[in-house]
C-alpha cells in the first residue's frame, strides 16, 4: 500500500507506451526476373513523337514565400509554383511519358549520370526520368543547407543532408517506380518527381507540350503520361519499322 | 514555497514548451529537416550554427535543443529530489520521469532515423504528454498545499466523483493518442468539414483515415461529456472545496478552448499555429484532469501526516545521511 501511487504511475506509463506501440512493418520490394533483350537492328527502330495539351484554364501559379530562409530569398530566380507548366500554345510541360507495357527483354542502364540540381532553392528539373541502376547525382548549388528526402513506395526511402554548397550525392534505384517524389524538408516548397523505369524509352514534355521517344523497337505499346496534379492517361500505339508514330494526350484542367 | 517545487514548476513550463516545439515540427512537416541524429548535419547538437537554423531546421533543431534542455533539467530534478525529498516514492517518481525523458529522446532519434514510422512517432507523441503530466503530478506532490493544507481536510468519500476523476484523464489520454495517430497518419483533414462530416452526422464513405478522424471526433464528444459531468459534480457537491473547484473550472475552460482550436484546425486547413495550439491545449487539459484526480484521491498517497513530520527535518536530512545515520 505504501507505494500504491507509484505503482499506479508506472502502470499508466507502461500501458501508455504499450498502447501507443504496435503494428508497422515494411514491404520488401521484389526483384523481377529479367531476360536478355532480344537483339534488334537499330536501323529498323521507330520513334514516338507527340504532344501533351491542357484543356481549360489552369489554376494561377502562386508566389512561394521563401522568407523562412534569407539565402533563398536572395538566391531565388523563380518564386512561382510550377504545378502547371503551360505554354502559349496550350501545351502542358513537366509530363512524364514512358512505355508502360509492350517491351520485351531487358535494357542495360545508361552509363550517363542524371543530375538533379538544387539551385535558387528549387529543384531542376522538376520532373525527370531515370533508368533502374542509372546513377542519379544530386547537387547542392545553393549557399544554404538542403536535405534530399525521397519517399518512394517500392524503392528504399532515403534522406540525406547537404549542408555545404557544392556537395554532391549519388544514388541509384533498384526497382522501376513511377513516380518517386523528392522533397526538401528544410524548404517545404521544394519538390521534384523522378520516373524510374527499367528501359530507356521515356521522355518529359516541354512547356510547348512536345516530347519524343526515339529508337524504339517496332511493336505495339501502352504509353502512359503522368502529371503531378492531373494524374495519368494511357494510350495504345503501334510503332512501325523506321517510322515515327504520332501520339497526343489531352489533360483537362477542370 | 520550496526550491524543489519551484524547480518543478520551471520543468513543467519547459516541458510544455517542448511539446509546443514538437507540435510545430509535425505541423510544419519539418520532422526530417535534419536527417541525422544525434548530430545535426554532422555538427554536435549544441555546436550547430544558429545562422543555419532556417526553414524546417528551425523547428526540428529547435525542438532538439529544447528537448536537451528538458533532459538536463530532469537530471537536475533527480539530483534535487535525492538530496532534499524525504518521501521515497516521490524520489522514485523522479527516477521514472528521468527514464521517461531518456526513452522519449531515443524514440525521437529512432523516428528520425527510420523516416517517421507511425508507431514510433505516435509513441513519441504519447509519451510526451505523459511526461508532462508526470512532471505536473510531481509538482502537485511537492506543493505546500499537498504537504500541509489538504491533510486537514476531510477525505473525499464521493464514489461518483472518485470514478469520474479516474475515468476523465484516462479517456482524455486515449483521445490524445487517437489525435496523435491522426496527425502522424496525415488524417487530420480526412473529413474536411466541421461539425458535420461530409455534410452528415455520420460519414457516408469510409477509409482508414476517415475512421481515425471520426474516432477523434467521437472521442471529443465523450471527453466533453466526462469533463462536464465531473466539473458539474464538483461544483454541485463540493463547491466549498477550493482545491477541487479551481481545477474543475479550469478543466471546463480548457475543454472549450480545445474544442474551439480543434474546429479551427479543420476549418483553417491545419494552419500550423492553430494546429499546434490544439496539441498543447490537449496536454494541459490532461494535466489538469490528473491534478483534479490526485486531489480527489489525496488519501491514496503515503502520507501527508508523516511528510509533515519529515518536512521540518528535510533540510537536515543530507548531513544526517552523510554522517552515516539513516533517516
Amino acid at each position: 500500500m505504501q507505494h500504491r501511487s507509484l505503482c499506479a504511475f508506472t502502470a499508466v506509463l507502461v500501458l501508455a507506451i504499450a498502447s501507443a506501440c504496435g503494428g508497422g512493418g515494411s514491404d520488401a520490394p521484389s526483384e523481377p526476373a529479367e531476360s536478355a533483350a532480344p537483339a534488334f537492328d537499330p536501323s529498323t527502330a521507330g520513334n514516338i513523337a507527340g504532344t501533351v495539351m491542357l484543356e481549360g484554364e489552369p489554376p494561377e501559379a502562386e508566389t512561394i514565400r521563401m522568407n523562412s530562409d534569407p539565402v533563398c530569398v536572395k538566391e531565388a530566380t523563380n518564386t512561382e509554383t510550377d504545378y502547371y507548366a503551360v505554354g502559349d500554345n496550350g501545351g502542358l510541360g513537366n509530363v512524364f511519358i514512358y512505355v508502360k507495357e509492350g517491351l520485351q527483354g531487358s535494357f542495360p542502364a545508361d552509363s550517363s549520370t542524371v543530375i538533379l540540381d538544387q539551385n535558387g532553392c528549387r529543384y531542376t528539373p522538376h520532373v525527370f526520368g531515370i533508368q533502374v541502376g542509372q546513377t542519379l547525382q544530386v547537387v547542392n548549388n545553393d549557399p544554404t543547407l538542403h536535405n534530399i528526402h525521397a519517399t518512394p513506395t517500392n524503392n528504399a526511402e532515403f534522406n540525406t543532408g547537404q549542408p555545404i554548397e557544392g556537395m554532391t550525392f549519388d544514388r541509384t534505384f533498384d526497382t522501376a517506380e513511377v513516380m518517386v517524389p523528392f522533397k526538401c524538408d528544410v524548404h517545404g516548397w521544394m519538390n521534384a518527381f523522378v520516373g524510374v523505369v527499367d528501359h530507356p524509352f521515356f521522355s518529359v514534355s516541354g512547356r510547348d507540350g512536345a516530347f519524343d521517344i526515339s529508337t524504339l523497337p517496332p511493336g505495339n505499346y501502352v504509353i502512359e503520361a503522368w502529371h503531378e496534379e492531373l494524374g495519368t492517361q494511357t494510350q495504345e500505339i503501334t510503332v512501325a519499322e523506321g517510322e515515327t508514330a504520332p501520339v497526343s494526350f489531352v489533360f483537362s484542367a477542370s | 514555497m520550496g526550491f524543489v517545487h519551484r524547480y518543478i514548476q520551471l520543468l513543467s513550463v519547459a516541458s510544455a514548451l517542448l511539446i509546443t516545439a514538437g507540435g510545430l515540427v509535425t505541423s510544419t512537416g519539418s520532422g526530417l529537416a535534419v536527417p541525422d541524429w544525434p548530430n545535426s548535419y554532422g555538427y554536435f547538437m549544441f555546436a550547430f550554427p544558429f545562422s543555419s537554423m532556417v526553414g524546417g531546421i528551425f523547428y526540428e533543431h529547435g525542438h532538439r535543443l529544447i528537448a536537451s534542455t528538458v533532459g538536463i533539467l530532469t537530471i537536475g530534478l533527480v539530483v534535487l529530489l535525492t538530496r532534499q525529498e524525504s518521501r521515497r516514492w516521490v524520489r522514485q517518481l523522479g527516477w521514472i520521469i528521468l527514464a521517461a525523458v531518456i526513452v522519449q529522446g531515443l524514440l525521437g532519434g529512432i523516428t528520425v532515423l527510420f523516416f517517421l514510422p507511425t508507431p514510433i512517432s505516435v509513441s513519441h507523441a504519447g509519451l510526451a504528454h505523459l511526461f508532462f503530466s508526470l512532471v505536473v503530478s510531481l509538482g502537485v506532490f511537492t506543493s505546500p498545499g499537498w504537504r500541509t493544507s489538504y491533510v486537514r481536510l476531510t477525505p473525499i468519500n464521493d464514489q461518483i466523483l472518485k470514478r469520474l476523476a479516474i475515468c476523465t484523464p484516462v479517456i482524455i489520454y486515449f483521445q490524445i493518442l487517437i489525435g496523435a495517430t491522426m496527425r502522424h497518419t496525415g488524417a487530420g483533414l480526412a473529413i474536411p468539414d466541421f461539425p458535420l462530416a461530409f455534410g452528415q452526422l455520420i460519414p457516408s464513405t469510409w477509409s482508414t483515415a476517415i475512421s481515425i478522424n471520426f474516432a477523434h471526433r467521437i472521442g471529443a464528444a465523450i471527453v466533453t461529456m466526462l469533463v462536464f459531468a465531473e466539473a458539474g459534480h464538483v461544483l454541485a457537491h463540493h463547491w466549498a472545496r477550493r482545491e477541487l473547484r479551481r481545477p474543475a473550472v479550469l478543466l471546463v475552460g480548457l475543454l472549450l478552448v480545445q474544442i474551439f482550436f480543434g474546429a479551427w484546425t479543420v476549418l483553417s486547413g491545419k494552419q500550423f499555429i492553430v494546429n499546434t495550439t490544439h496539441v498543447i491545449t490537449g496536454s494541459v487539459l490532461l494535466a489538469t484532469a490528473i491534478v483534479l484526480a490526485l486531489r480527489v484521491h489525496h488519501n491514496w498517497f503515503p502520507n501527508t501526516t508523516t511528510n509533515l513530520k519529515h518536512a521540518q527535518y528535510s533540510s537536515i536530512r543530507l548531513p544526517l545521511k552523510n554522517s552515516g545515520i539513516q533517516s
